[in-house]
């Protein structure tokens, strides 16, 4: 407590002399408001209200569209959990692209939060000699499968653990959300993260405007900006809806499943009771709340 | 004296006619209803499963003025013996690979209900329903994807999950899935700019 009370006055005098050199160059306050916002986390639900309404007015401003932002809680008695199907997924793509399109992601330059990995049959798992590059006219190739890797949502998340300013955390249901306000860019997250993740803005963001989706979270899809990091967040902005991810809608071939782990008559409950079920990096002690299966 | 007990009874009689059409009159009504919620399903068949969850099947994909079949059908004579069709229905023989050695139409479509399937017990089944003729084969599959794990899953993950019929995604008399074409690859790192 104390440590914090120290912490905020000093930000306290930081801005004041901050405030009076914004003064003096002329900067507009929303700048400043920006400048002193707290860790999402530690706001209270009258300053979340107030810092969402002002994000929308600066996303009309800047985009020209009405957002819809919440902010969401997770839904009591929920622990999320996914799984993907080795023996169907063919490789095809299409659930990259659902996602960069559901999740605001960069286009250029190029962000994409799922990453679908080529590895030979013959090696069985194996990172060091897989490609996320094969482009061949029709997929699955022969001799080869295929194993999208996306945030794992580990139970035990080193990416939370060396966040130097707690701007990433794990959420009551399991998400592992990042406050993109308090990021401060420095990329320890991503050394930190064992399966690759993570996603840094290296410039500002670049969505065409008409394929930008308005239905955000805070915590989630909302639009970023240059020098943060991002990632999956099992699609937060719908799950805490009730609806499934798009990458789990999108899949042609129904490779992706999810649930809530808590449930003993949900779909990925039956996966886990009754279906050969491998995590990745298991000696890490990670423990992914994603998990690989056979279905067949 | 008289009278009036026959005036009684004549009331009596009434009453219980009026309460006889009354009561026919509320069944006519249930019916209806029962009318109305068949035609409003018509593109989606409820299934209980263990769990007593209705879903909600997307409507067979039927080709173009495919169905229904008595259209063409009830101007020919059934014709029961196997044979590989030449004269119609040739581009089903044509690509026909779904353990086509053992099996040709009639084990699963019907000789004298053309507008019906069938199961190997003889029993008659609605194209909606098409799934438990799947089923009677892949077992393990259907019951997969009765418990939503086997296929494409859309809906809500707490709520109301949508189905697809088996022939939405495998084509009945072609099952296996065929090659897709894949979306872009990612950028090359050292071509980042
Ligand atoms: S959409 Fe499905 S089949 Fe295609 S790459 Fe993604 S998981 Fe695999
Ligand atoms: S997969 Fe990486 S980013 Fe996701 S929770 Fe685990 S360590 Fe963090």
């Amino acid at each position: 407590m104390k440590n914090e009370n120290s912490r905020r006055s000093f930000i306290k005098n930081i801005s004041l002399a901050t405030f009076s050199a914004l003064a003096l160059s002329g900067c507009n306050t929303k700048a400043f408001d920006d400048f002193l916002q707290q860790n999402f986390k530690t706001l209270s639900k009258k300053e979340k209200d107030i810092i969402i309404k002002n994000l929308g007015i600066k996303y009309k401003e800047k985009y020209g569209k009405e957002f819809h932002i919440s902010d969401k809680p997770a839904i009591d008695g929920t622990l999320f959990g996914y799984a993907l199907d080795l023996s169907r997924c063919v490789g095809c793509r299409r659930c990259v692209y659902a996602c960069v399109k559901e999740n605001n992601q960069s286009r250029e330059p190029q962000i994409h939060w799922i990453e679908v990995l080529q590895m030979e049959k013959e090696r069985g798992i194996d990172f060091a000699h897989s490609t996320a590059q094969y482009n061949p006219e029709k997929v699955p190739e022969k001799g080869y499968f295929y194993v999208p890797v996306q945030c794992q949502q580990c139970k035990n998340p080193p990416c939370v653990k060396v966040c130097p300013v707690k701007a990433t955390w794990q959420e009551p249901d399991g998400i592992t959300v990042i406050d993109y306000n308090w990021c401060i860019g420095c990329r320890y997250c991503m050394a930190a993260c064992p399966y690759g993740a993570r996603h840094f803005n290296w410039g500002e963001p670049d969505v065409p405007v008409e394929e930008l989706n308005t239905e955000v979270h805070y915590l989630g899809n909302r639009p970023r900006m240059k020098g943060v990091v991002e990632k999956c967040t099992f699609c937060i902005q719908r799950t805490r809806e009730g609806k499934y991810p798009a990458c789990v809608e999108i899949c042609p071939v129904g490779a992706r499943k999810f649930g809530n782990l808590l449930d003993p008559d949900s779909e990925i409950r039956y996966i886990l009771e009754n279906k050969r079920v491998l995590i990745l990096k298991q000696e890490l002690n990670t423990q992914p709340k994603f998990y690989y299966f056979f279905g067949i | 004296m008289k009278d009036n007990f026959y005036e009684n009874i004549k009331v009596s009689v009434i009453l219980t006619s009026l309460y006889l059409v009354l009561l026919s009159g509320c069944k006519n009504k249930e019916s209806d209803t029962i009318e109305l919620n068949k035609v409003n399903t018509e593109n989606e068949v409820s299934i209980g499963t263990a769990q007593t969850n209705d879903y909600a099947v997307e409507a067979p994909p039927f080709s173009d003025g495919i169905f229904p079949c008595t259209d063409c059908h009830k101007n020919l004579i059934p014709n029961p013996v196997r044979r590989v069709l030449v004269d119609w229905h040739d581009d089903i023989s044509a690509m026909f690979n779904h353990d086509s050695e053992n099996r040709w139409c009639l084990d699963c479509h019907d000789l004298k209900n053309r507008d019906s399937l069938r199961l190997a017990s003889g029993k008659l089944l609605d194209f909606k329903e098409s799934y438990k003729l799947c089923g009677q084969c892949h077992g393990e599959k259907y019951r997969d994807w009765k418990v939503g794990v086997h296929g494409q899953r859309t809906g809500e993950w707490n709520g109301k999950k949508e189905y697809l019929l088996c022939v939405n995604c495998h084509n009945p008399h072609s099952p296996k899935f065929r090659e897709l074409t894949p979306e872009a690859p990612p950028i090359m790192q050292e071509d980042i700019k």
